[in-house]
């Protein structure tokens, strides 16, 4: 009889790392869907190729540098749909594939492939781009004529509701918060990243820690500090225009911009946020500080996506900071 | 009405019960051809054979005789003739004398074996060794040095453990059903001799069936002496490791052991449900622990039940007694599916800690291969101790012990927990184990460092570089 020996436990979870990036597939699949109804059928376009040659690059890469095939657990599907919804519509398609291989070969593979990122992929490939192309990746379209004309050179172009903020024309808080706007294809409609985040929370796929952290400190500080502060205001406070006007700031830098994909999506990634509770929340403390002096401080309009790079530069020094002590362990007496 | 908990420790997973043999009354399985005692089935050094090839002995005999501090005597568990004594490997791989006795089938107890007639405390603790008790939970801590704790650290609460939190394993839960006096016996007699005030039974909620028993018995008791024991029954969440000492005492009690302490350093007597009912049983008859009630369970098993056998029968031995096996079994588990331990020979004889062989067909049998750590941190989440089991595997795997130190691997218990919860498949308690191995290695070769400097500088000559 030949009988299999391993160290216990000899149970284990159904939950596999495929499992986990299968979840976050269809938590962004909403979003996604919405993003093709508003920017049609182009925006189907990015995303196919970004997925595509994500999954392309992660494959080639693995082959070359003669590793096991890890395409199988969906981690590079996930980055590919993520970097399509952090672009524009009309970035030309060879700026995706460009983007694609940033994400998968330099930030993903060259540091060791899933689990060994420093950075989000997806993130850092969407800076890589404004950087290189900035004029591309900041040209805003609102969908031009029919949903499946492929032209996209031609649309409007349009300022997003960030920039638009204080404008006469700025979108209506119900149009920013189903996705009636400009802005990448991913990040417009709120309600379906809604719906995603809540499944993701269903599932246990992710904690709320950091998307509560970030949010909640976005929003205390542009209460505190924005344009339209508490101080600002301090006389017209009594009154209940100054309260909305106030009101109104809260919300629209809430629903406008990648603030929802990136709290749920993008800083809640595994391999780059802290592990503890305790880290989880500072991570997000970090965020929502930096977004907000980025926002309002910078010429960039890449305040998600910067502040979640830093603090994913951060998270190994946070998750040292944050290490908890052994149940039961009491407060060691300082040595004299 | 019993009482919930308040406390709530922090981690914990949720494997599936698989309580399957929860309604199967035990069986007394008889009629083994031979046993193989080891002469170490406790934490502790190891006992001296007393007996030589050709001798006669009955059920109840000594064998090996407690020497030394922290050893517990081990006596026959069968009538029958010493055949061997000699050097076996056990089942955690390390060298032990054991004794082979053939049995005479006769099944003749030793006639010394009286119950005991306890007087004085210093009497309780002597016949607790006598009767061979350790801790029948799983982890074989000698009784008698439990029940003797010194005197500035006497325990004003007796725990009972009946969690039963392993997967699988339904024999502390059958014990419960079919002895309940016998177990309210050895608390009683506990709670007499150490002066302990008050009793809390811990029962998990998926246990009903316990609760009511357990309440039952009080109240019997109460009809019978017209007085009330302080003995509470408190309801626990299902959860693994919820049966793990340090767990438990802090669900019911709030009280949190330190690490590398005690349960009697926060005045607390943990004691299982086995091992109280064998105190009870002992009271009235006196013979040794020389059966064991346990759990056989597992896929590739003709009829999974509880069954009691005698201590030293060969696995082999039970498994073909308790109706065999229906296909080839894969895989063969000494204990819980959670903390027990692959075999990979069955001719091992079962010591007195054992509660469980799982034997595995192919259906339960899985050897995921591991993937990168993806730093979910369902680890950390699901580590009962608030570890950081992705960390010290890291460490481990990188053998630095001034990383797995900083990690704090010395507290991990083994629950298993953040092996079983973690997705990448990581063999994490196995690197855990292994980082512990380095540390102590560590402090080993420090501390003699220090040693030859320090003896090097008293004569004074050259520091050793």
């Amino acid at each position: 009889m030949k009988l299999q020996v391993s160290h216990s436990p000899h149970v284990r979870d159904k939950a596999t790392t495929q499992s986990i990036m299968r979840d976050v597939v269809i938590a962004l699949l909403p979003a996604t869907f919405a993003g093709w109804y508003y920017f049609g059928i182009r925006a189907v376009l990015i995303t196919l190729v970004s997925v595509v040659s994500c999954v392309g690059f992660e494959y080639l890469c693995r082959r070359v540098m003669k590793r096991n095939n890890t395409i199988s657990d969906l981690s590079a599907v996930v980055t590919g749909l993520l970097l399509a919804m952090n672009l524009p519509v009309s970035l030309p398609l060879y700026m995706v594939v460009v983007g694609a291989a940033f994400a998968i070969v330099v930030v993903k593979q060259m540091f060791g492939g899933i689990g060994n990122n420093f950075v989000n992929p997806a993130i850092a490939a969407r800076i890589f781009l404004v950087i290189c192309f900035p004029k591309a990746m900041t040209s805003w379209v609102v969908r031009a004529g029919a949903w499946y004309s492929l032209k996209s050179v031609d649309a409007v172009s349009s300022a997003t509701p960030l920039t638009q903020f204080q404008g006469a024309d700025a979108p209506s808080m119900w149009d920013l918060f189903i996705g009636n706007t400009a802005g990448c294809i991913g990040e417009v409609c709120i309600l379906a990243l809604l719906i995603g985040a809540a499944y993701l929370f269903v599932r246990h796929v992710i904690q709320p820690w950091i998307p509560l952290a970030y949010l909640g400190t976005f929003l205390i500080v542009v209460f505190f500090f924005g344009k339209a502060n508490v101080f600002h205001f301090s006389g017209n406070l009594a009154t209940l225009d100054g309260w909305q006007v106030l009101f109104h700031e809260c919300c629209y830098m809430l629903l406008s911009g990648g603030l929802v994909l990136g709290a749920f999506f993008m800083a809640t990634d595994y391999v780059t946020s802290p592990l503890t509770v305790k880290g989880k929340l500072l991570f997000g403390l970090g965020c929502g500080i930096l977004t907000f002096l980025i926002r309002y401080y910078s010429n960039m309009a890449e305040g998600v996506s910067f502040s979640i790079l830093l603090m994913n530069i951060l998270t190994p020094h946070i998750d040292d900071w944050t290490m908890g002590k052994p149940f039961g362990e009491v407060k060691e007496n300082v040595k004299a | 009405m019993p009482l919930r908990s308040i406390h709530a420790f922090a981690g914990g997973v949720h494997p599936l019960g698989n309580k399957n043999t929860d309604v199967l009354p035990s069986i007394h399985l008889h009629g083994f051809s031979e046993v193989e005692l080891l002469m170490q089935q406790h934490i502790g050094p190891p006992c001296t054979c007393v007996v030589r090839p050709g001798d006669h002995v009955d059920v109840g005999t000594l064998v090996g005789k407690a020497e030394k501090p922290m050893s517990v005597p081990i006596h026959s568990s069968i009538s029958g003739t010493v055949k061997e004594v000699h050097y076996v490997v056990s089942a955690n791989g390390a060298p032990v004398e054991a004794v082979r006795i053939e049995s005479d089938f006769k099944h003749t107890i030793n006639p010394f074996c009286r119950p005991p007639k306890v007087e004085s405390f210093e009497d309780f603790v002597q016949m607790i060794r006598d009767s061979g008790l350790v801790g029948l939970g799983g982890a074989a801590f000698p009784t008698y040095i439990k029940v003797n704790p010194p005197k500035n650290k006497m325990p004003d609460t007796l725990i009972v453990n009946a969690a039963e939190c392993e997967p699988y394993i339904t024999a502390d839960y059958r014990q419960i059903c079919e002895h309940p006096d016998d177990i309210i016996d050895g608390i009683l007699c506990v709670m007499k001799w150490l002066e302990i005030p008050k009793t809390i039974i811990g029962v998990e909620d998926n246990k009903p069936l316990v609760t009511r028993i357990f309440s039952h018995e009080i109240k019997k008791r109460v009809y019978k002496t017209g007085k009330h024991p302080d003995i509470e029954v408190k309801t626990l969440k299902t959860i693994y490791p919820q049966g793990a000492e340090k767990m438990l005492i802090y669900t019911l009690t709030g009280r949190k052991v330190p690490p590398g302490k005690l349960p009697i350093d926060v005045h607390t007597l943990v004691m299982n449900v086995s091992t109280l009912r064998f105190i009870g049983l002992y009271l009235k008859e006196g013979i040794p622990l020389t059966r064991k009630r346990m759990t056989l369970d597992g896929s590739a098993l003709n009829t999974p039940g509880n069954f009691i056998v005698p201590i030293g029968a060969r696995i082999q031995d039970i498994i073909e007694a308790a109706g065999g096996t229906r296909e080839e079994p894969k895989k063969i588990i000494m204990g819980g599916a959670m903390m027990g331990v692959a075999l990979d020979r069955i001719d091992h004889g079962i010591i007195k800690a054992n509660n469980a062989i799982l034997v595995f067909g192919s259906e339960e049998t899985t050897l995921p291969p591991e993937s990168p750590c993806i730093r979910c941190g369902r680890c950390v989440a699901s580590c009962p101790m608030d570890l950081i089991p992705c960390g010290i595997d890291k460490a481990s795997r990188l053998r630095d012990p001034e990383m797995l130190e900083k990690y704090h691997v010395m507290d991990c218990i083994e629950c298993g927990c953040c092996t079983y919860a973690c997705p990448s498949k990581r063999y994490l308690t196995q690197s855990i184990k292994n980082g512990k191995v380095m540390v102590r290695a560590e402090r080993a070769r420090i501390k003699k460092e220090q040693e030859l400097l320090a003896s090097s500088e008293q004569k004074g000559g050259n520091t050793p570089s």
